[in-house]
C-alpha cells in the first residue's frame, strides 16, 4: 500500500471511530434508595420439601420483598425507559430464570418482547411455574424433576407480573416484558445503568414490588451520561 | 267456631322399605368419607396448593393413581391427596346410586341417589375446571359450596335408609313441634349461608382482612376507613399483600353472619332443652350442634390469632361442615319423628 492510500485509510478510520464515539448512545445511571422502616426479612420455611430444606442447611433463605442496604440501597428495583424508546427486535440471547435452592433467581427479571426465556429446574425437585400476567397469556407449567429446562416467550409489553410456584408457596418472582433493551435491575448496591440510548427525551420509571412506581423525565445526549437517583417510600394508603 | 286439627303428613310417599344392613352401612361410609374429603379439600385452599398440580385429570402427566408417593411434596401432597380421595368418594357414590337403583323400592330415594351422583360428578368437573382456568373466584366458590351440598345429600340418603326412618311408628306429639322443625330448618339455612360467606372470604383472600378477634381494629363496630389503614400498616410490616375495603366488608359480613348462626343455634338448643329434654334423638344432635358452635368460635379466634395457620383454618372449615351436617340431620329427625299438626279454624 502506498503512502497516499495509507493516509486515506487512516483518515477514514479516524472519522469512522470518531463518528462511532459521537453516536455511541447515552447512558443513564443512578441509585435507587428506600426511606422508611425496614421490616425484618423472615426466614423461609421449606420443611414441606426435604430437598429444598436440605439446600439451606447452613443459612436459611430469606424473603426478598424489601431488601435494603445499610445506607438505604434498594435491591430488586426494576428501572426502565417507559416512554420515548423505539421498539427493538428480540435478541438472540436467551434470558434465564432459574429455580435453584427452591428460590427463583433472579427475583426480578427483565426480558424483551419475543425473547426466549429459559426456565431452569436446577433443584431436581418438582416445581410448577405459574405465570400471572394480565396482558400476556397466563400459564401454569409442570416441571417434574427430570424436566431441566422449559422455554417460554412473552409477546406483549407488560410490567410487572408475578411468577410463582404452587408446590412451594414461598417461591415468587417478578417479570417485566419490554419492547426494547433499555432496562436494568438494581443489585445489593442499589445501582442501575442503562446504556446505548439514542439521544432524546425519555420517561424513566422505577418499579418495586412493594413500593410501587416513580418516574422522571430525562434528556440524554449522545455519548453523555445522565445520573438519576430515586428515593422510594411506602406508597399512599389503599382506600 | 270449631278447631279442626289437620295432620301434616310427610311430603314423601313413604312405601314400606327394608334396606339391607350393608346398604345402610355403605351409605354411612359414603357420608363419612365425604366429611374426610371436605377436610382434604379445605387443606388445599388453606395451604395455597390449588394449582400445585397444573394438569387435570392427570398429575404431572401421569395417571393419578400411579403418581409416585416420593413426589408428593409441598403443595402436591395436599392437592393430589384431595384428588385421590375425591375419586374414592365419587366411586362410593356411584356404587351407592346403583345399589339404590337395584335394591331400593322407593322411587324418590332412587332419584335422590342419581341426583347425588350427578352432583358429585359435577363437583369433580368443577374441580378440574377450577384448576385449568387458574382458580376463578366463582368456580372456586361453587366447588366449595357444592361439596357441602353433596355432604348434606349423603346424610339425607343415609337417614332415609335408616331403621329410624323406615320403621318409625310412634311420633312425638308436642305443641312446639312445628316451631322446632322450623327452627331447625332456619338454623340449617343460616349455617349454609355462613358457609357461602366463608367460601367467598377464603377465595377472595379476605381471611386476614381483619387481624384481631373478637373485635375489629379494637372495636365492636369498626370505623372501616380507619381500620383499613391500621390493618394495612400491620400487613405491610409482615410483607403480606395489603387489602381493600371490600375485603374487610366481606370478612365482617362473615362475622356478622356468625352472630346470627350463634343466636339460631342457642335458640334451638334452648328449645330442645326446654321441651324435648327426654327425647334423646333430638337432644343429642342439639347438644352436638351447640358444642360444635363453641368449638367453631374458638377455632375462628385461633385462625386470626395464628395469622391463618393452615391446619387451624382447615379445622374451622371442617367444623363448619360438621355443623351443617348436624343441623341437616336434626332437621331430618324433626321431620321424621315429630308429629306435625296444623290447627284450622272453621
Amino acid at each position: 500500500m502506498n503512502s497516499k492510500t495509507l493516509r486515506k485509510v487512516s483518515l477514514f478510520a479516524l472519522v469512522y471511530f470518531s463518528m462511532s464515539f459521537l453516536f455511541a448512545g447515552g447512558t443513564i445511571t443512578g441509585t435507587v434508595k428506600y426511606e422508611g422502616k425496614v421490616p425484618p426479612m423472615k426466614a423461609l420455611k421449606m420443611a414441606t420439601d426435604p430437598i429444598c430444606d436440605g439446600k439451606h442447611k447452613d443459612a436459611p433463605a430469606r424473603m426478598e420483598w424489601l431488601v435494603v442496604g445499610d445506607n438505604g440501597e434498594l435491591k430488586n428495583a426494576f428501572v426502565w425507559i417507559k416512554e420515548g424508546a423505539d421498539n427493538y427486535p428480540a435478541p438472540e440471547e436467551h434470558a434465564v430464570l432459574d429455580q435453584n435452592g427452591c428460590i427463583y433467581s433472579p427475583h426480578v427479571l427483565g426480558v424483551q418482547v419475543g425473547q426466549v426465556v429459559d426456565i431452569l429446574n436446577t433443584d431436581g425437585t418438582l416445581h410448577n411455574v405459574h405465570a400471572m400476567p394480565k396482558l400476556n397469556s397466563e400459564f401454569n407449567i409442570a416441571m417434574p424433576k427430570f424436566k431441566k429446562k422449559k422455554e417460554v416467550t412473552f409477546t406483549k409489553q407488560e410490567t410487572m407480573f408475578p411468577i410463582k410456584c404452587d408446590v412451594h408457596p414461598w417461591m415468587k418472582c417478578y417479570v417485566a416484558v419490554v419492547n426494547h433493551p433499555f432496562f436494568d435491575v438494581t443489585g445489593e448496591d442499589g445501582n442501575f445503568k442503562i446504556s446505548g440510548l439514542p439521544a432524546g427525551k425519555y420517561t424513566l420509571e422505577v418499579w418495586h414490588e412493594k413500593l410501587g412506581t416513580k418516574s422522571v423525565s430525562v434528556t440524554v445526549a449522545d455519548g453523555a451520561t445522565e445520573t438519576v437517583d430515586f428515593t422510594l417510600t411506602r406508597p399512599e394508603k389503599k382506600k | 267456631m270449631s278447631n279442626k286439627s289437620t295432620i301434616i303428613t310427610p311430603l314423601i310417599n313413604d312405601q314400606k322399605s327394608t334396606p339391607s344392613v350393608w346398604l345402610r352401612r355403605f351409605a354411612k361410609i359414603t357420608a363419612f368419607s365425604t366429611l374426610l374429603l371436605i377436610f382434604a379439600g379445605g387443606l388445599v385452599t388453606s395451604t395455597g396448593s390449588g394449582l400445585s398440580v397444573p394438569d387435570w385429570p392427570n398429575t404431572y402427566g401421569q395417571f393419578m393413581f400411579t403418581f409416585p408417593w416420593s413426589d408428593m411434596i409441598g403443595g402436591i401432597l395436599y392437592e393430589h391427596t384431595h384428588r385421590m380421595l375425591a375419586t374414592v368418594v365419587g366411586f362410593l357414590m356411584l356404587v351407592l346410586a346403583f345399589w339404590l337403583w337395584s335394591k331400593e323400592s322407593r322411587q324418590w330415594l332412587k332419584r335422590l341417589g342419581w341426583i347425588a351422583l350427578a352432583v358429585v360428578i359435577a363437583q369433580g368437573i368443577l374441580g378440574g375446571i377450577t384448576v385449568l382456568t387458574y382458580l376463578p373466584l366463582g368456580v372456586s366458590m361453587a366447588h366449595g359450596i357444592l361439596a357441602q351440598t353433596f355432604f348434606c345429600m349423603t346424610i339425607a340418603i343415609a337417614y332415609f335408609l335408616s331403621r329410624e326412618w323406615t320403621e318409625r311408628e310412634a311420633k312425638i306429639e308436642h305443641e312446639q313441634n312445628q316451631s322446632l322443625f322450623k327452627w331447625s330448618l332456619v338454623v340449617t339455612g343460616l349455617i349454609y349461608l355462613q358457609l357461602i360467606l366463608g367460601a367467598l372470604m377464603r377465595h377472595s383472600d379476605s381471611g386476614l382482612a381483619i387481624l384481631d378477634f373478637p373485635l375489629v381494629d379494637g372495636r365492636v363496630i369498626p370505623s372501616f376507613g380507619v381500620a383499613l389503614e391500621s390493618i394495612n400498616d400491620r400487613l405491610w410490616l409482615l410483607g403480606l399483600d395489603e387489602i381493600t375495603m371490600s375485603q374487610i366488608i366481606i370478612h365482617f359480613l362473615h362475622r356478622v353472619s356468625a352472630v346470627a348462626v350463634s343466636i339460631g343455634i342457642i335458640g334451638l338448643f334452648i328449645k330442645v332443652l326446654q321441651f324435648y329434654r327426654d327425647h334423646k334423638k333430638l337432644l343429642l344432635p342439639a347438644v352436638l350442634l351447640f358444642v360444635l358452635l363453641v368449638g367453631q368460635i374458638t377455632l375462628a379466634a385461633f385462625v386470626i390469632w395464628s395469622f391463618r395457620n393452615p391446619v387451624i383454618t382447615t379445622f374451622h372449615v371442617w367444623v363448619g361442615a360438621l355443623m351443617l351436617g348436624s343441623a341437616s340431620f336434626l332437621s331430618l329427625r324433626c321431620y321424621g319423628l315429630l308429629y306435625l299438626i296444623r290447627t284450622e279454624h272453621s
